[in-house]
């Protein structure tokens, strides 16, 4: 009787003890785990030991639908398969067009589309966020996840007219200007968001239940990340110090001063703080567009001069909106290719763009983070426990229709 | 003013006898055969572009063969500003490229869209498996040129 609960004690009673059974198991496509995609696990005893992941759900084929459109067709088309993170999608398209293109953006557009982008990088992590907490049983976060992004998502409103599909950037500038009144917005909104990390950090990250579903769970060393190609914040909670925005600023992000939060720890737990940590520097970034917008145009010259006269009194002059110029209508750019690079929400956007001289893209490929994540999460699911798979789901901030395209 | 990114990586390149062109300041282009392409990819890994951001497959009908492009980037923070697109060409009659899944396993998602998509085989790759299409896709390789989209008219005739 004592022996065994010696035996017992060593390993505090908690000592893992493998069934041999082998199975396998569909999770999804209708999992609340999975989204819209399916995971086959070949499972022993409640190890995975085989992971084999099937998206395609919602696969709408963005590359071939691109060359039967015009570019500027093509801009809805682009941000549909991340509609939470659209100003991201659309604007990493059309740096890519303008590189062919070889526009001038004005220096208010830039700082417009940087504003714009690190609003949507907000409401994306707080999507994230909310996901993964209704993945491990926390409602709560879910809740106000959803209920901080709708903070977000109306000053995006008032900005573009549009509460989810922005199409705000175009090729030389943006669709509007900045109003006093959603300066003010913004102003109230950081202020309530700083306030809000805090019982953040307070209910969620702090949380023991969290830590332990999180923390050393789905293990990603630095070099392991670079070998799989993982993007955004799941690259840098594995320690890797990689940001498109410091790499090749767009937008005008030269100007603006922030930092990139990194951890080495590279489990699910450090990526949500990346994440979280993000917030504040997105935060940070939008004090400063506030304070240092320049004045001046928001539409590039060679495309203002364009707009009719008439049509510049009434939405110009009255409303600070651009009308598309005619040249937008089916535009032939030079032979050539570009491709280009932002940092969406998720992590890196490439755009590869082939233009044979005529309106429509002989070819665009679209690479998005979601899509890289598809091979880390195969790799990370391999060893880990059942359990967990909706942890390490979860915290890689996988969104099945932008890996889909 | 410092060096362009691109001169450092085109310098390091044409020592080893690589056939590079700089288009930019942060942009190069390679174009090897297909039979180079396993020994340039690991030439360029151990200069030290450590992942592939995309793999691109591109169909000519007027030339009966497709190109394949590898964009290749590093996350060092010097060479991270640099992408090089590694292109090869591939005919036809015989749509067949060694993998690189061995230099970079970044290749994985890439190579197994291009092969659903293109038809285009990636020899020593284990997965070639379809990823996107349903199991039961009929018709010819959806990005190939010949593929056509069924598409509606603008304007719906009034029903009476």
């Amino acid at each position: 009787m004592t022996s065994q609960v010696d035996d017992l004690m060593k390993s505090g009673g908690m000592e893992l003890d493998v069934v041999p059974v082998t199975g396998e198991l569909n999770v999804g496509p209708q999992h609340p785990g999975s989204g819209h995609m399916r995971i086959f696990v070949k499972l022993n005893g409640d190890i995975i030991e085989d992971a084999e992941i099937d998206p395609g759900y919602v696969h709408r084929a963005v590359e071939k639908l691109s060359e039967n459109r015009n570019y500027i067709h093509l801009i809805p088309l682009v941000e549909r398969p991340a509609i939470l993170d659209s100003v991201n999608m659309n604007l990493g398209y059309i740096l890519a067009v303008e590189k062919i293109l070889n526009v001038d953006v004005p220096e208010r557009a830039q700082y417009l589309r940087s504003f714009a982008a690190e609003i949507s990088r907000i409401a994306s992590h707080l999507y994230g966020m909310g996901i993964l907490a209704i993945f491990i049983g926390h409602s709560t976060g879910f809740m106000w996840g959803f209920g901080d992004r709708e903070v977000w998502v109306q000053i995006l409103e008032a900005l573009t007219g549009a509460r989810v599909t922005n199409s705000y950037v175009i090729p030389g500038g943006v669709r509007r200007d900045l109003t006093p009144t959603i300066v003010d917005m913004t102003k109230k909104a950081i202020t309530y968001m700083r306030k809000k990390m805090k019982d953040w950090e307070r209910i969620f990250l702090n949380n023991p239940n969290i830590k332990a579903r999180l923390q050393d769970v789905g293990v990603m060393t630095r070099e392991e990340a670079i070998e799989w190609g993982a993007a955004g914040p799941n690259l840098r909670g594995s320690g890797v110090y990689y940001d498109a925005r410091k790499a090749e600023p767009y937008g005008a992000y030269s100007k603006l001063d922030f930092e990139i939060p990194v951890y080495k720890e590279g489990d699910s737990y450090a990526r949500t703080l990346v994440r979280f940590e993000e917030i504040e520097q997105s935060l940070r970034i939008l004090e400063q567009v506030i304070k240092d917008i320049p004045e001046g145009q928001i539409l590039s010259d060679r495309f203002f001069k364009q707009i009719p006269p008439t049509r510049l009194k009434k939405w110009w002059e009255g409303q600070k909106r651009v009308v598309m110029p005619g040249y937008y209508a089916s535009f032939r750019p030079p032979k050539g290719e570009a491709i280009s690079r932002v940092e969406a929400g998720r992590g890196e956007l490439v755009y590869y763009v082939v233009s044979d001289g005529s309106a429509k893209p002989y070819r665009l490929r679209m690479i998005t983070p979601s899509y890289r994540s598809i091979y880390v999460m195969k790799n990370l699911l391999k060893g880990a426990r059942y359990a967990d798979l909706v942890s390490i789901y979860g915290s890689l901030d996988y969104f099945p229709p932008e890996a889909d395209r | 003013m410092s060096q362009k990114p691109i001169e450092v990586v085109v310098k390091t390149l044409q020592e080893k006898k690589i056939p590079i062109k700089a288009e930019g300041d942060t942009r190069g282009s390679i174009e090897v055969d297909k039979t180079k392409l396993v020994e340039t990819a690991k030439v360029l890994r151990e200069v030290g572009f450590d992942h592939v951001k995309a793999v691109t497959g591109i169909d000519f009908p007027d030339q009966s063969k497709f190109q394949v492009i590898y964009h290749v980037s590093s996350f060092d923070l010097e060479l991270s500003r640099v992408i090089l697109a590694l292109k090869t060409w591939t005919s036809y009659k015989d749509p067949v490229v060694p993998s690189l899944i061995n230099v970079w396993g970044s290749v994985w998602t890439g190579e197994r869209e291009t092969y659903e998509m293109l038809g285009i085989t990636f020899e020593g790759n284990p997965d070639m498996r379809r990823l996107f299409l349903p199991e039961d896709f009929e018709g010819v390789y959806p990005l190939r040129k010949s593929f056509k989209i069924r598409t509606e008219g603008l304007f719906v005739d009034k029903s009476s």
